[in-house]
């Protein structure tokens, strides 16, 4: 069978990403799972087990500080001289930002086709995209050159498959042109240890009808309490109550738990984009007309600042 | 600082789209058009810059004749000059294809900055600004919820989901922002009125020096191959909170198993 490169998509901090085990799981599909860590020294022995645990055959280490220390330019020099010397079925980046980065330029030095934000990839390479926002689906395939495929997180449920991979370092040679755009430093502004948002199985989040920034603490306290992310409507984020990276909608990130909490948020089209495709949504706002109870499994027409402290009693019950 | 500005005119994402039946690309021709949202911001960006350190602003825009009204509305706002690539033939082109053809009408207007949004509403593919990097050997700042210019030396500040990446490089440079970098102006009537007497070069396919069957459905590298809506989701219960909504929500929660 043939090798299918997966692009592991991780942090330092988080470790590997939930995505990852879900494109391991996928490639499984299509042939035999290489995992690909391009990060700075260290990285892959970092992620080594989790990779293996989820069936990586093999994984190559493409590491240093001329990768981790220049934006993405890099990191597709050398995945494209792998994919020239692997001859892969496949190759699956995470669909994030810097995963499609990655796959962007990776086409362009290929002359090979891509496809981005797949839920799923048949056997023969066919995938799924899921467009406009949640409101159409398509099936595609790349028609030259391999399937080079971004998978969205939350696609598909990752199942372990333990494989004992040998780890291959690959030689890291990054041209001038790769080296323009430098990273000079990495902030982090996440509190707390919540999931990240479009990788948790639970979403909560607020809108307008939060009020204020401070009232957010209530999204934050019943997210905490099922185990999931804060999200933030655009009017929330652009009120200045939630910071930009939790803005879930057209303009913001897309997520698809299993189960998304909307608070105070009316449901206009703008955010509908950005998590219509969860599996149940329920909602709590005092506007009975809002449009969001139009695609809420469950809703409740009521003040927030009533209805949630008291279901967060209740969970704490039922605990 | 000679800027060119990336506009792309795309259905408005407020009302409903889909793709055309008769071969699988966005149907535009039905929609409302309206300037891809993110790319006002990149305007504006472009436009703050230069009111700081002098130079032009010149909007790039490729698409088909009606593409037009959204050169001219993105004039509005400001900048001096537009360049509008159009060819029967690029109907249906796919990104590769369409950063080919970008990255050589670019190769013509010697740009210092290269400003654009994020992502485009219809697509959401994200991958333009690297593929023009990547093809003219420039340096690519992505995702910018800030920018600043300092002489030829860039610095961003890249939204992650962590939090941020600072990014440093010179100009040239491909900068792509999100909607945080700044606040779209309004064009005002005397921008509406100037907008129409500013110059809109039209280059097409050999102009740039590529044959029709590199780009458009003939040249693409990807195909749809079925289109379907996704089954609008229908409205479940809905209960009104006569004091015990907060109750009567976990209990569906743990009907549900979430609790």
């Amino acid at each position: 069978m043939a090798e299918v490169l997966v692009v592991v998509e991780a942090s330092q901090a988080a470790g590997v990403k939930k995505v990852t085990l879900e494109m391991l799981t996928i490639a499984r599909t299509l042939g035999e799972p290489s995992a690909v860590v391009l990060g700075g020294e260290g990285a892959a022995a970092q992620f080594a087990e989790k990779l293996a645990e989820y069936g990586a055959q093999k994984i190559y280490a493409g590491e240093g500080e001329e990768v981790d220390g220049y934006l993405v330019a890099p990191k597709a020099t050398v995945l494209a001289g792998l994919v020239t010397s692997v001859q892969p079925a496949a190759v699956l980046i995470a669909s994030t930002q810097e995963g499609k980065e990655i796959a962007g330029r990776l086409a362009v030095k290929l002359d090979n086709g891509l496809l981005t934000d797949a839920v799923d990839v048949a056997a023969d390479g066919t995938a799924t995209q899921v467009v406009f926002a949640g409101a159409g689906i398509v099936k595609s395939k790349v028609t030259r050159g391999l399937p080079i495929v971004t998978i969205r997180p939350n696609s598909t449920t990752p199942s372990p498959q333990p494989a004992s991979p040998a780890v291959e370092q690959l030689t890291v040679r990054a041209s001038d042109a790769d080296k323009l755009a430098k990273v000079v430093e990495r902030v982090a502004e996440k509190k707390g240890s919540r999931p990240e948002l479009t990788e948790a199985s639970v979403v909560v989040s607020g809108g307008r009808g939060v009020g204020n920034a401070d009232n957010f603490k209530l999204v934050e306290e019943l997210a905490d309490l099922l185990g999931g992310a804060v999200g933030a409507s655009r009017a929330a984020v652009d009120s200045g109550f939630y910071p930009h990276q939790f803005q879930v909608g057209q303009t913001g990130k897309t997520v698809s738990p299993q189960l998304y909490v909307a608070l105070g948020i009316s449901g206009a089209i703008q955010h509908r984009a950005g998590m219509q495709t969860s599996k149940t949504i329920v909602a709590v706002n005092k506007d009975a007309e809002a449009p969001i109870f139009e695609l809420a499994d469950y809703g409740v027409v009521g003040d927030l600042f009533k209805v949630v402290p008291q279901a967060a009693e209740e969970i704490r019950k039922r605990k | 600082m000679n800027i060119v500005v990336l506009v792309k005119q795309v259905p408005d994402s407020g009302a409903e789209r889909t793709l055309s039946a008769s071969d699988n690309t966005v149907e535009r021709g039905s929609a409302n058009n309206v300037i891809n949202e993110m790319d006002e911001y990149a305007i504006e960006e472009a436009l703050k810059i230069k009111e700081a350190h002098g130079g032009e602003v010149t909007v790039l825009t490729m698409g088909p004749a009606s593409a037009t009204e959204s050169i001219r509305k993105a004039l509005s706002m400001g900048p001096d000059k537009a360049v509008h690539v159009t060819d029967d033939a690029l109907h249906g082109s796919c990104a590769v294809a369409t950063s080919k053809v970008l990255a050589a009408a670019l190769g013509t207007l010697n740009a210092d900055l290269i400003v654009c949004g994020a992502e485009s509403t219809d697509g959401r593919v994200q991958v333009m600004p690297h593929m023009l990097a990547e093809r003219l050997g420039i340096a690519a700042l992505t995702g910018a919820r800030k920018l600043s210019v300092d002489g030829s030396q860039l610095t961003i500040e890249r939204q992650t989901d962590e939090g941020y990446e600072v990014i440093t490089a010179s100009t040239p440079a491909v900068v792509s922002v999100w909607d945080t970098i700044n606040e779209p102006r309004y064009p005002s009537f005397k921008g509406i009125m100037a907008a129409k007497k500013k110059p809109v070069q039209t280059l097409g396919l050999s102009d740039l020096g590529i044959a029709a069957g590199e780009v458009g459905a003939a040249g693409a590298t990807s195909a749809v191959l079925e289109y379907a809506k996704r089954p609008p989701r229908s409205a479940g219960v809905k209960v009104t909170d006569e004091g015990s909504g907060g109750e009567q929500f976990v209990a569906y929660l743990a009907a549900e198993k979430f609790v």
